[in-house]
């Protein structure tokens, strides 16, 4: 276990970390702010990732893949707001579950349709596939590195709309009294469908990024979205800045957690044991972390409101 | 499921008619919906492909095929074998992608006096202490295969080997076996979560780790990820790459060039050389346009062993099929198969490699054979 090994294992926690981050952000605005539950978040990042993969496929050209299906992903959550999401507002949360639930089930077999049920063709630009070296002789994927860029950039750009524009004022306001916010001649509607359409758009960005390291197959977002529900709660329902601790803490616990705590346990307990028990231990971490939080600050690390 | 009632419909309306001839009735189960739907779509397609080549009828008798989707479930995989037994009243239960699926109906169907064949799953307690005599394997006991890669890796000097499979009992199963005939050194035994996408945590230590060789069991999905990931890392100028049931016809259209080059065993590879493979891979790539994996493979002759039994036999009584069955010379993709004493075959074990062939799509070719007529480990403990 040597120091290159642990930093190499944080930069993938890192990583993993602000993936979950694109994601989460979104889901804890969509839930913090509107107040509705959004189950089909992780179809988001199924529909970014294909519609990636499938662009590079058409032109041959990853970049043109990724800032074509920007938009598209934009267009996808403003419309799924429009036809359905905006409709389900009033209902009670068990109501927007079940719908939003539907709505996995109906974009998961939608694109087993038009894209049949095998896993899409999809990888590393050339340019992109090399290797940078963090520290002398610990070479690190590029596109790995890349990765954690883009998700920090994303992660300073969110926070200085929040915090530095009038929109972000308007979302603030909006989170914490919706009524009083429209009653000062804000449009709500529209806020609510920019921010749902700015979720969607982002959660696609990390599906994106994805495509080419992981299997691009239909419900591959749903493993996220269970993990990035994780994160909203630790970091506080409707923050931004939480969800970027929570997200950073989750992928760093989850990934160091996976390759040292076997090895951990092996010290204290024999090897068969340690093997069979560490890697139950390792899974469990991250929802015995959320409970922990959860006993001593039922409102996650940094409430958004009050 | 719409599919289920719309063939039970059909099914109902065509018995309605023909209450005097004789129809044997086969109800298929596989996972047609969920991420592992592709595998039982190609299972699908190979059932539909062996009834259309023995013209719609079995061992001569007029035939029905009752698809039923398991989603992967075991609880589902019970009602679905519970409903094809008693409402559709079918003569054979088939097909079972899965271990645990196959555990939770084998009871069941087996007591209920229905022939059971598994199109796939081999999970150990059904050949050794809980078999029965009315279950019949079509595809493998679970330790095989890797037990040939296990040998493979000892003959090939490997002095030291990395291992990784998922964290369930068919994860645990294959390294068991491959450890069955490996003496090297075994520098990790790693169990990663169960559907589990990046795997570059693991590549770190593994890097670190310094093994000669890495073994990996990562069947569907994960096999698509890791390999991908391994490639990227540039882990093979750390470590030569092994597998089982991870480089095959469903993970090739989507790993392509990245897979050339992996080594793996198994039982099956499209490039068999038997007529009767040579026409079960022309015809399915003809009609669906790419190659069959082992899983397209078992499903074809789980249909040719209904048809060889009940032609042999003249009857769909399970007693009967069933001891034309455990005979073996059974004719299937995999040439005249033999069956041992527990009713699992008695087959080749074959190293196979990733290559491009001809037409410049990637597929497996068979570089060696590593056991000949290998038997499973459980036989002696079976008693009917």
């Amino acid at each position: 276990m040597t120091f290159t090994l642990i930093l190499e294992q944080t930069f993938n926690g890192l990583q993993a970390g602000v993936t979950l981050f694109l994601v989460a952000a979104g889901l804890t605005l969509i839930l913090g702010i509107m107040d509705f539950v959004f189950l089909a978040h992780g179809s988001q990042v199924m529909i970014g990732a294909y519609a990636a993969a499938a662009i590079t496929l058409a032109t041959g050209n990853f970049y043109l893949g990724v800032l074509l299906a920007i938009p598209v992903t934009f267009a996808s959550g403003y419309l799924l707001e429009y036809l359905i999401i905006r409709h389900l507002y009033r209902r009670d949360h068990m109501e927007q579950v079940l719908a939003t639930f539907g709505l996995i089930l109906f974009f998961n077999e939608a694109i087993r349709v038009s894209f049949g049920p095998a896993a899409l063709f999809s990888d590393l630009p050339p340019s992109l596939s090399g290797f940078v070296e963090i520290l002398p002789a610990t070479p690190y994927p590029a596109y790995r590195l890349g990765v954690i860029v883009v998700g920090l950039l994303c992660a300073v750009g969110i926070h200085l709309l929040v915090s530095r524009t009038r929109i972000g004022a308007m979302v603030r306001a909006g989170a914490n009294n919706p009524e009083m916010t429209a009653a000062l001649g804000i449009n709500i509607k529209i806020l609510f469908r920019f921010i749902f359409a700015t979720g969607a758009c982002l959660a696609g960005v990390a599906g994106m990024m994805l495509g080419p390291l992981t299997a691009v197959q239909p419900g591959m977002g749903e493993p996220l979205l269970i993990l990035s529900l994780v994160v909203i709660i630790i970091g506080g329902i409707g923050s931004v800045r939480g969800a970027f601790v929570a997200a950073i803490i989750v992928g760093l616990v989850d990934t160091l957690g996976r390759v040292f705590l076997p090895a951990i346990l092996r010290l204290f307990v024999e090897q068969a044991t340690a093997d069979g028990a560490g890697p139950a231990l390792a899974s469990m971490l991250v929802y015995i972390l959320m409970a922990v939080v959860l006993i001593f600050r039922p409102t996650g690390l940094f409430p958004a409101k009050g | 499921m719409k599919r289920f009632i719309t063939v039970c419909a059909i099914s109902a309306a065509m018995t309605a008619g023909t209450a005097f001839a004789e129809t044997v009735k086969v109800g298929y189960m596989t996972t047609l919906s969920g991420g592992a739907g592709i595998i039982g779509k190609q299972m699908q397609n190979a059932v539909n492909l062996a009834m259309e080549h023995k013209g719609g009828k079995l061992g001569g008798m007029d035939a029905e095929i009752i698809f039923a989707d398991d989603q992967r479930k075991p609880d589902v995989a019970k009602q679905l074998a519970n409903r094809l037994m008693k409402s559709d009243r079918v003569d054979v239960v088939a097909g079972v992608i899965w271990s645990n699926l196959l555990m939770a109906i084998h009871k069941p169907v087996t007591r209920n006096g229905t022939l059971l064949i598994s199109s796939n799953a081999g999970p150990s307690p059904i050949a050794g202490a809980q078999c029965n005599k009315n279950f019949v394997s079509m595809s493998w006991q679970n330790d095989q295969t890797p037990e040939g890669m296990g040998k493979h890796m000892q003959d090939a000097g490997i002095k030291s080997v990395y291992l990784m499979a998922p964290n369930y009992q068919a994860g645990k199963d294959m390294l068991a076996g491959f450890k069955r005939y490996y003496k090297g050194t075994i520098k990790g035994e790693v169990y990663t979560k169960l559907g589990q996408s990046d795997f570059q945590a693991e590549l770190s230590a593994l890097r670190a780790a310094g093994a000669q060789a890495t073994m990996i069991f990562q069947p569907g999905g994960m096999g698509i990820n890791f390999v991908k990931q391994w490639k990227q890392a540039g882990m093979d100028s750390v470590s030569k790459l092994y597998t089982v049931f991870s480089v095959d016809g469903v993970s090739l259209p989507a790993l392509k060039d990245a897979a050339i080059g992996i080594l793996g065993t198994q039982t099956w590879s499209p490039d068999l050389d038997n007529a009767i493979n040579k026409k079960f891979v022309g015809d399915y790539k003809a009609k669906f346009g790419a190659y069959p994996s082992f899983y397209a493979a078992q499903a074809y002759d789980t249909i040719l062993a209904i048809d060889h039994a009940i032609a042999k036999s003249g009857s769909k009584d399970t007693a009967k099929m069933r001891s034309i069955l455990a005979a073996g010379n059974i004719p299937t993709t995999r040439g005249n198969l033999k069956m041992n004493t527990n009713q699992f075959p008695i087959q080749n074990i074959y190293l196979r490699e990733a290559v491009k062939d001809a037409d410049g799509v990637v597929t497996t070719k068979v570089t060696g054979t590593v056991f000949t007529d290998h038997a499973d480990s459980y036989a002696s403990q079976c008693k009917f």
